[in-house]
């Protein structure tokens, strides 16, 4: 409608080449733009044809805050996917402008509302009813609203995703509501949802018939429920963690188990054996992934119910006990699997693990964290069978070798993710791992055998590097970092803290990554302002900050974070030397949502009220308990009616 | 009705030497009682129903609170023996004499003046005939504000006269007991059983009537014992209709008794062969029986009469129901006996009858039976769980049954909180007043004004007081005025023990009185 009048326009008195392209061309190419968080801003920018196209092509939306939701509407009329998980102050008044906006009534489908507690069944109400084609609605963590809340949701008839996770207060009542309201279900999520029994989950599965997914966990139910889940006909992914009213008796007299389930997991499941578990996945034979972290013993018994299905492709077995006959059993599976947890299993021995990775030679996933049992001869075996590991976490696996770890470089070439927390590796090591050239997260804490020749080997192979974790690891200076942040450009998370060797030359170096998104320099005590002050130079993406215990930053460091870090989510400022002048400035960033400000010396109770109330977006705020008693009650009732949560704590200096 | 009042007559001539002898079993065998009643002077019948009225509220208290052992010594039972006399004279000639708790005796001219009062508003509102209710104009509602306003006071009165006399308990409880006999023959003189054409079923009703459980409950008085019945009964009740179903005797096996429909519907059972006083239960009149002589005073006269097991082998007895096609009716192709006669009672009413109690929160359930209606008003109200279209359910699970069969429905969800002021103290007041009104239009008026007589009871929890008081008053009114509704007056369920005005209500007054004047009061005889 307006679009060909606006097109015709600079195509008469203009030799723009764009114009030659069609909004169809042009929309591939915005598609395709989206590798730098900018780019669709600048793109915008060009010129108002571009601005109106861009306009148009917008489908998500994720505002900071909800005062200019209006005019978002009107500039961006196609959104599909809304996400308001970011602003504070969600109440029915933005969700009424959400579900009056004459476009967005029919081109919404998907709306996140997973954080905002300020709304109430009045605005969910018009959102659900307006909003003629919204499938999708995430009401996680609606703490305060109950069955009033799921009337509403039910006038929302054309529902297919619904997360109520933590939503304490819905009842058994409020749930069948839905379930008669939403006949087109498909996923469904009520963990932690304490109030819906045995009769809500069971009308929830004869009503929806055509549920997917259903997350059940934390519930108390029983097996009565399950009767009726099991015949749902499309059922894939079902999750029963921590679900303590299921026994084996119960399942017992399941008749039928699910056929089409392709997910499972029953974690926590404490009054389950492997015989409930035999009665509930008997017949599934498409079974892919099993999660039974903290369950029940892995034994011989459980591995002979594993055998029978084929299509198994991830297990996880976090925190079980596991027996030799089980485990060696899982090498006479007949799938193959790609993702192995074995995190946590204390008992777990070099030749067990050596046996099932050597029976499982396509793993690209194993997880090993805190098997303190395992040495050398695994490691050679893992890295030996399977070389198309992608992730390996080993964190804590104190009887490891530092030799060990040049096998990783060796043979694992395609590894993505390393972590080797709290391990014997040293340069050695480092430098092996540095072939694997793909790694984007490399975790490297409480390492305090490696230096900065080692960083420099990783500096120079791992180029890809996304993240690095680099806590405790004492043998680190300024060399080492800038070595990485040379070969690293990339870098998006880094973790330096408590780095005593670390000054500002490092963060000058670290600024490069010029798509730095989060910064940890925890107790870093020679970092000072100038260090930050290039980091906030040049690192316009940061997010969060953690410069807890830094004591040399001070207010001088707020201007420029302020000016140049729009983007700050997050900041720690504990134990800086921050007064009140700097916190005042800070306050200007207005995306800040999260603060955390204990023992900072010059801080004064007006100066604190003075930068809160001028953070618009805050979501939480950790403070001393010391200064409750001094700031106003009207000031902290204000605070909280704009969506903010106080965290108070009496911890000492 | 000649006969009967002349039978009662006698009793009390009669009687007049030996009414002592229950008291003195009460407390610890007072020889010297026999002196009591011979002083009595004989006067007003009508006098005396008032007086010993208001003695009889009294007694209870003490004797509820009273320990059973009491000091057998000489000079206590005199002093019991005197202070029951003087107080009845005073009362009944209306004389101060120089009786040391003046205060006391003033109060009890008080009542006394003011229940005649209210006695003569009664019969004026009984003389105009039982269509009061119906009316709503001006001069009945007057009338009912009058008495409620007497009643107030009575009952004001009442509770503070009975509270002066707890540091006198131990001298009450003998003086108490034989007044609760006095009271109970004269009313059963001047309200002679109606029923006592059925005198003649009596033998056959009480050998099939199991009633169990009593004897050790005869020390205790009358009252007692009537409360532990009720129960009991309730028990029996609620095993009936269960016991009898999977029963398979052969034909043949079982002795088949048929009782005709008066029997069934006749409120007593059991009848005293001297007075021919009715009862429900045997125990009853066993104690009963006590006050007609010392030979019923026997322990093998108070025992249960126990079927004479091992001599010779008893038939088993059942039960046909005298309608006829009725499945329990014994020409019936399918007959299924009936076990006991409650059983047949139940059966009767509530196939056979009409469904005379309504509940009164529902205003829609019907009940011939008046312990399916308790039963029923437990639950009554409580049906939270509501569906769109309407239906209530009072458990979780069948509404969602009923949600799973059925396409388009939905549990409702009240928008607000509106739902708990439902089982609110008003809505219940308004239940018994309800209630009440199946008893009768006066009775409607005492329950309506259960809060503003009796401030203290708001302090309790509403169902307790609501349902006490409503006996409370109930009670009085039955002894006052003989109204043929009384017949038929829901008795409240008996949970009032944590209720500080428990002593007050007399549970013989409450729950054996079905006919009339004809008081149960006569056990005591």
């Amino acid at each position: 409608m307006k679009k060909p009048t606006k097109m015709a326009q600079p195509q008469t008195y203009t030799n723009n080449p764009f114009d030659i392209l069609t909004e169809e061309i042009i929309f591939t190419i915005l598609d395709h733009l989206n590798s730098h968080p900018f780019a669709k801003k600048s793109f915008s920018l060009t010129c108002k044809t571009f601005y109106l196209i861009e306009s148009r092509h917008r489908r998500t939306l994720k505002p900071f805050c909800t005062q200019l939701l209006e005019r978002t509407s009107f500039r961006y009329p196609f959104i599909a996917q809304l996400d308001l998980s970011l602003c504070a102050q969600v109440d029915d008044n933005a969700l009424n402008i959400v579900s009056s906006s004459s476009t967005w009534k029919s081109s919404l489908w998907g709306v996140n509302l997973s954080k905002s507690r300020l709304f109430s069944e009045v605005g969910l109400s018009s959102l659900c009813v307006n909003c003629v084609n919204l499938v999708e609605i995430d009401l996680s963590n609606m703490s305060e609203m109950g069955d009033v809340a799921a009337v509403a949701i039910a006038e929302a008839k054309n529902l297919e995703s619904l997360w109520l996770a933590r939503c304490k207060l819905i009842t058994d009542m409020g749930i069948a509501r839905i379930a008669i309201g939403c006949r087109k279900l498909r996923l469904l999520c009520l963990k932690w949802c304490l109030r819906i029994g045995d009769l809500g989950v069971g009308l929830v599965a004869l009503k929806c018939k055509e549920i997917r997914t259903l997350d059940l966990s934390y519930l108390p139910i029983t097996e009565q429920c399950l009767r009726s889940v099991m015949q749902l006909q499309y059922l894939e992914d079902l999750i029963l963690e921590g679900c303590y009213g299921i026994d084996d008796d119960g399942l017992a007299t399941l008749e039928q188990s699910c056929k089409p389930l392709k997910v499972l997991n029953m974690s926590n499941c404490q009054n389950i054996s492997h015989v409930g578990f035999s009665c509930l996945t008997n017949g599934a034979v498409s079974l892919q992934q099993l999660t039974l972290a903290y369950s029940f013993a892995f034994t011989a018994d459980l591995s002979k119910c594993l055998q029978n299905f084929p299509a198994l492709q991830s297990v996880k077995f976090d925190g079980c006990s596991v027996t030799c006959s089980g485990i060696t059993a899982i090498g006479n599976w007949c799938a193959s699997l790609t993702e192995l947890s074995l995190r946590a299993c204390s008992g777990l021995t070099d030749e067990q693990l050596s046996f099932v990775v050597q029976s499982h030679k396509e793993l690209k996933k194993l997880d090993i964290t805190c098997c303190c049992k395992i040495t050398y001869v695994s490691i050679d075996s893992i890295t030996n069978s399977c070389t198309s590991l992608t992730s390996l976490r080993m964190e804590c696996c104190s009887s490891v070798s530092k030799e060990a770890f040049v096998l990783i470089g060796q043979h694992c070439r395609y590894l993505e993710e390393l972590d080797v927390t709290d391990n014997e590796v040293d340069d050695e090591g480092l430098k092996s791992i540095s072939r694997c050239s793909k790694l984007l997260n490399l975790k490297l804490g409480i390492c305090s055998n490696i230096t900065d020749n080692g960083l420099t080997h990783v500096g120079k192979g791992c180029s890809m590097l996304k993240e690095l974790d680099l806590y405790r690891s004492t043998g680190i200076t300024d060399v080492g970092i800038a070595a990485i942040s040379h070969g690293c450009s990339s870098l998006e998370e880094v973790n330096i803290a408590y780095n005593d060797r670390i000054t500002d030359a490092s963060l000058t170096s670290l600024s490069k990554c010029s798509s730095l998104k989060v910064l940890e320099i925890r107790g870093c005590t020679h970092v000072s302002s100038v260090g930050l002050l290039s980091i906030a130079m040049g690192c316009r993406q940061l997010t969060v900050l953690d410069i807890k215990k830094c004591f040399n930053i001070n207010d001088n460091a707020m201007l420029p974070l302020a000016l140049y870090s729009q983007n700050l989510k997050q900041i720690n400022l504990s134990y800086c030397s921050v007064t009140d002048t700097g916190l005042v400035t800070l306050a200007n960033i207005n995306r800040l949502q999260n603060m955390t400000i204990l023992h900072l010396m010059g801080l004064t109770p007006n100066g604190l009220t003075a930068a809160l109330l001028s953070c618009r977006g805050l979501k939480k705020v950790k403070l001393h308990a010391s200064f409750k008693p001094l700031l106003p009650r009207s000031f902290l009732g204000y605070m909280e009616a704009h969506g903010c949560v106080f965290q108070w704590r009496d911890k000492a200096f | 009705m000649d006969l009967k009042g002349s039978l009662c007559a006698d009793t009390w001539g009669k009687s007049s030497s030996s009414s002592g002898e229950l008291p003195k079993r009460m407390s610890s065998n007072n020889s010297s009682f026999a002196d009591f009643d011979s002083q009595q002077p004989q006067q007003k019948w009508e006098d005396q129903i008032i007086l010993d009225y208001g003695m009889r509220m009294n007694s209870p208290f003490p004797e509820f609170n009273q320990p059973q052992t009491q000091s057998p010594l000489p000079c206590d039972s005199s002093n019991q023996i005197k202070f029951p006399v003087q107080m009845n004279e005073g009362l009944q000639a209306n004389k101060t004499e120089d009786w040391d708790p003046k205060a006391m005796l003033n109060n009890l001219s008080f009542l006394e003046q003011k229940i005649h009062q209210l006695q003569d508003l009664v019969h004026l509102i009984v003389g105009r005939g039982g269509q009061v209710l119906g009316r709503p104009d001006e001069l009945v509602t007057q009338q009912q504000q009058l008495i409620t306003a007497d009643l107030t006071s009575i009952i004001v009165q009442l509770i503070s006269t009975a509270g002066s006399l707890l540091p006198s308990v131990k001298n009450n409880l003998s003086a108490a007991a034989p007044s609760i006999g006095q009271l109970g023959q004269f009313t059963g003189v001047l309200f002679p059983p109606v029923d006592d054409l059925k005198g003649g079923v009596q033998p056959q009703n009480s050998s099939g009537r199991k009633v169990s459980n009593n004897l050790n409950h005869v020390d205790l008085g009358g009252n007692c014992v009537t409360e532990q019945n009720h129960t009991v009964e309730e028990h029996e009740l609620k095993d009936e209709e269960d016991a009898e179903e999977g029963e398979n005797l052969p034909p043949g096996s079982y002795e088949i008794l048929q009782l005709e429909k008066e029997e069934i519907l006749a409120p007593h059972t059991h009848f005293c062969t001297i007075c021919g006083k009715g009862f429900k239960r045997d125990a009853n009149l066993r104690m009963h029986m006590r006050g007609h002589g010392d030979e019923y005073k026997t322990p093998a006269a108070l025992a249960k009469p126990h079927k004479e097991s091992g001599s010779e082998p008893m038939l088993i007895k059942r039960y046909s129901c005298p309608y006829a096609g009725c499945k329990r009716n014994k020409d019936h192709k399918k007959f299924q006996p009936l076990k006991t006669i409650l059983c047949v009672k139940n059966h009767y009413k509530r196939t056979h009858c009409d469904k005379s109690y309504i509940c009164s929160r529902c205003n829609t359930k019907k009940f011939s039976v008046i312990a399916d209606l308790k039963t029923h008003e437990k639950h009554c109200g409580k049906d939270k769980w509501l569906c769109s279209c309407g239906t209530t359910f009072s458990r979780k699970d069948k509404l969602f049954g009923h949600i799973a069969l059925f396409q388009g429905h939905t549990p409702a969800i009240p928008l607000d909180e509106t739902n708990k002021g439902l089982a609110g103290p008003s809505d219940r007041r308004e239940g018994n007043e309800a209630t009440s009104k199946i008893g009768s239009s006066i009775n409607f008026n005492f329950s309506s004004n259960v809060p503003t007589g009796n401030g203290t009871q708001n302090d309790m929890d509403t169902k307790g007081s609501a349902d006490d008081s409503a006996s409370f008053f109930s009670s009085l009114n039955f002894d006052t005025c003989n109204f043929d509704g009384f017949h038929e007056f829901p008795r409240p369920p008996f949970d009032d023990s944590e209720n500080p005005f428990s002593f007050l209500i007399p549970g013989s007054c409450n729950y054996i009185p079905k006919t009339g004047g004809d008081s149960s009061l006569n056990t005591l005889k």
